[in-house]
């Protein structure tokens, strides 16, 4: 085996963009990986040829190229529930991301909730949680229907467990949360919270944009019903996105989003619709973005990704030490587990000013809320800084955060 | 990028940062307005004494950057004793200097210590930090309540 050294420097040299340099000259230093990950030349390559000779939309093609190109996009489908351990290909649905995943979830199901409750007058019971992306809170609360209620946070950023079985009572039927929080890296105990609410018969809902791609996802381990994910975190295009159903949870999903590709037979004054996948997947999808996502993850599952997801864990320890070495910088979110996603703020600094300040470094981080407001609330700060890594980071990457951060405090002195 | 570094933070704007002026909660206004910056959370109130035509005292409180900060101090001692008009013409004048839509040749000595944003325009990301105190003053002069440099529904 490699060593993780040489494993890094060989799968740098996959991404291009790693080689670009910013503010006319400095070379980048790119930590906003849980925003957006760059593509490796795969993945480039493959978006290139479907543009130059594969071009064709899919399904009902009955030429060569489009019958290729529905191979193609097929093929892609059967990597994902490779990737994610998915029982049956038809349980992957591509999606143009993970919101809109969740907003179809929350329609549909809301519905279905709207269709079998024999009292109109009494809401739906969901749970969600206080660390959860804007987008697993909007959707649900544009449901009219439904009555949310928060598992909240410890002082650390962990859920605080002993509260979920207060949460649930004879009227909940639902609980979706995040597996890693994408603006403090807690990872959540999936499968203890998972087994409660499902001793309770609640659907589940694991929004995996943050761990799918850093960590091993198995829906069929986690056994939850739903997973959503999207593909421009997993080092493939933007305008992705997967929604994982188990087959007979989907079988009885109502459609809230119809068209063509998704029905079996449409009269003037009803239609009846295919069976999942196709049944939610309405319109021409994004082909070249979904060909994207299976060069990307064939180039994962081609690297030793235990060996590099353990390189992003020691990147979090590294990093996590030395910045908690500097005066006035304080970490928020502590949790036992986290993916690599490093959040901090400064005495006397807006974290905006230290986005502008590490900029002018060629360090590309995020400065802001992360779209989670509720999770800044908790932890009395407008927003942070978030230094997310990826695999292809280095620890010399960290020592640049480092000085750099040392420096803003200096010049704010 | 030391260029960067001293165009943006200029020490006028470091020292505002530290130290605001007029920087206090005014119980007794007659004029204040509420601003929000929701992308960066930037959250600012400014209050006014004014009448006939005069701004007798003017002063601001909250929570933002140091560019927002610093623009909101620098505005409240810029604009002490003038007259509403000019202030309303300043703000005018303020957002044209923001944006980069002030030439060399104009006449620049009119911004005095404002013109140490004639570069924010170069950091698209920061130009509301710098005009968020102006849009509220404008706010409070048209007793809007609370006004937000995005278009909220």
């Amino acid at each position: 085996m490699a060593t993780t050294t040489d494993a890094i420097a060989k799968v740098r040299q996959e991404f291009p963009f790693l080689r670009r340099k910013v503010h006319g000259g400095l070379p980048l230093t790119y930590f906003d990986n849980a925003a957006m990950t760059p593509v490796p030349s795969i993945v480039q390559q493959r978006l290139a040829s479907y543009y130059q000779s594969d071009t064709a939309n899919i399904h009902r093609g009955l030429y060569y190229v489009s019958v290729e190109a529905t191979r193609q996009y097929e093929d892609a489908r059967k990597r994902v529930q490779k990737f994610i351990n998915a029982k049956h290909c038809d349980e992957i649905i591509f999606m143009p991301g993970t919101t809109i995943a969740l907003n179809l979830l929350a329609q549909a199901i809301s519905a279905q909730f709207a269709a079998t409750s024999n009292n109109d007058s009494e809401k739906t019971e969901i749970i969600l949680t206080t660390m959860e992306h804007h987008s697993n809170i909007v959707p649900w609360q544009l449901q009219t229907n439904l009555c949310i209620k928060y598992l909240p946070m410890l002082a650390n950023g962990e859920l605080d467990l002993d509260a979920l079985p207060q949460l649930i009572s004879s009227k909940t039927k639902l609980i979706s949360l995040v597996h890693a929080s994408n603006s403090i890296g807690t990872i959540n105990p999936l499968p203890e919270i998972l087994q409660l609410c499902k001793a309770h018969g609640l659907i589940t809902i694991v929004d995996a944009a943050q761990s799918v791609g850093h960590m091993p996802v198995d829906v069929q381990t986690l056994d939850c019903d739903y997973l959503v994910f999207s593909s421009h975190k997993i080092y493939a295009p933007t305008g992705v996105g997967v929604l994982y159903g188990k087959q007979d949870m989907l079988k009885q999903l109502p459609v809230v989003s119809g068209g063509g590709g998704s029905i079996k037979q449409v009269d003037l004054d009803k239609t009846s619709f295919l069976p999942p996948p196709a049944k939610f997947e309405a319109g021409t999808p994004n082909i070249s973005g979904v060909l994207g996502l299976d060069s990307a993850l064939e180039f994962l599952m081609n690297n030793d990704l235990p060996q590099l997801w353990q390189h992003e864990q020691d990147l979090l320890s590294y990093a996590t030490a030395a910045l908690q070495e500097i005066d006035g910088v304080r970490i928020i979110g502590t949790a036992r587990q986290k993916v690599s996603i490093l959040s901090f703020v400064i005495a006397g600094i807006h974290p905006h000013d230290i986005g502008t300040l590490l900029d002018f470094e060629g360090i590309a981080v995020r400065a802001s809320h992360h779209c989670t407001h509720p999770t800044m609330k908790h932890f009395k700060v407008p927003a942070t800084v978030r230094a997310a890594f990826s695999f292809f980071n280095t620890t010399a990457e960290v020592d640049l955060l480092v000085k750099a951060v040392s420096k803003a405090i200096h010049t704010f002195r | 990028m030391e260029e960067h570094r001293h165009s943006l933070y200029q020490q006028v704007i470091l020292e505002h940062n530290r130290s605001p002026q007029n920087f206090w909660v005014m119980n007794d206004c007659t004029h204040r307005s509420e601003g929000l910056n929701p992308i960066c959370g930037d959250h600012i109130w400014v209050y006014l004494d004014a009448n006939d035509n005069k701004i007798h005292r003017l002063s601001f409180t909250g929570e933002g950057c140091a560019i927002c900060k610093a623009s909101a101090s620098i505005m409240t001692c810029h604009l002490q004793g003038k007259s509403i008009t000019a202030a309303k013409s300043a703000a005018k004048d303020f957002h044209a200097l923001a944006q980069g839509n002030v030439s060399d040749s104009d006449d620049r000595k009119r911004f005095g210590k404002l013109i140490v944003f004639a570069t924010i325009h170069r950091y698209p990301a920061r130009v509301k930090c710098a005009t968020l105190a102006w849009h509220t003053l404008l706010g409070a002069l048209s007793n809007a309540g609370t006004v937000s440099t995005e278009n909220t529904e």
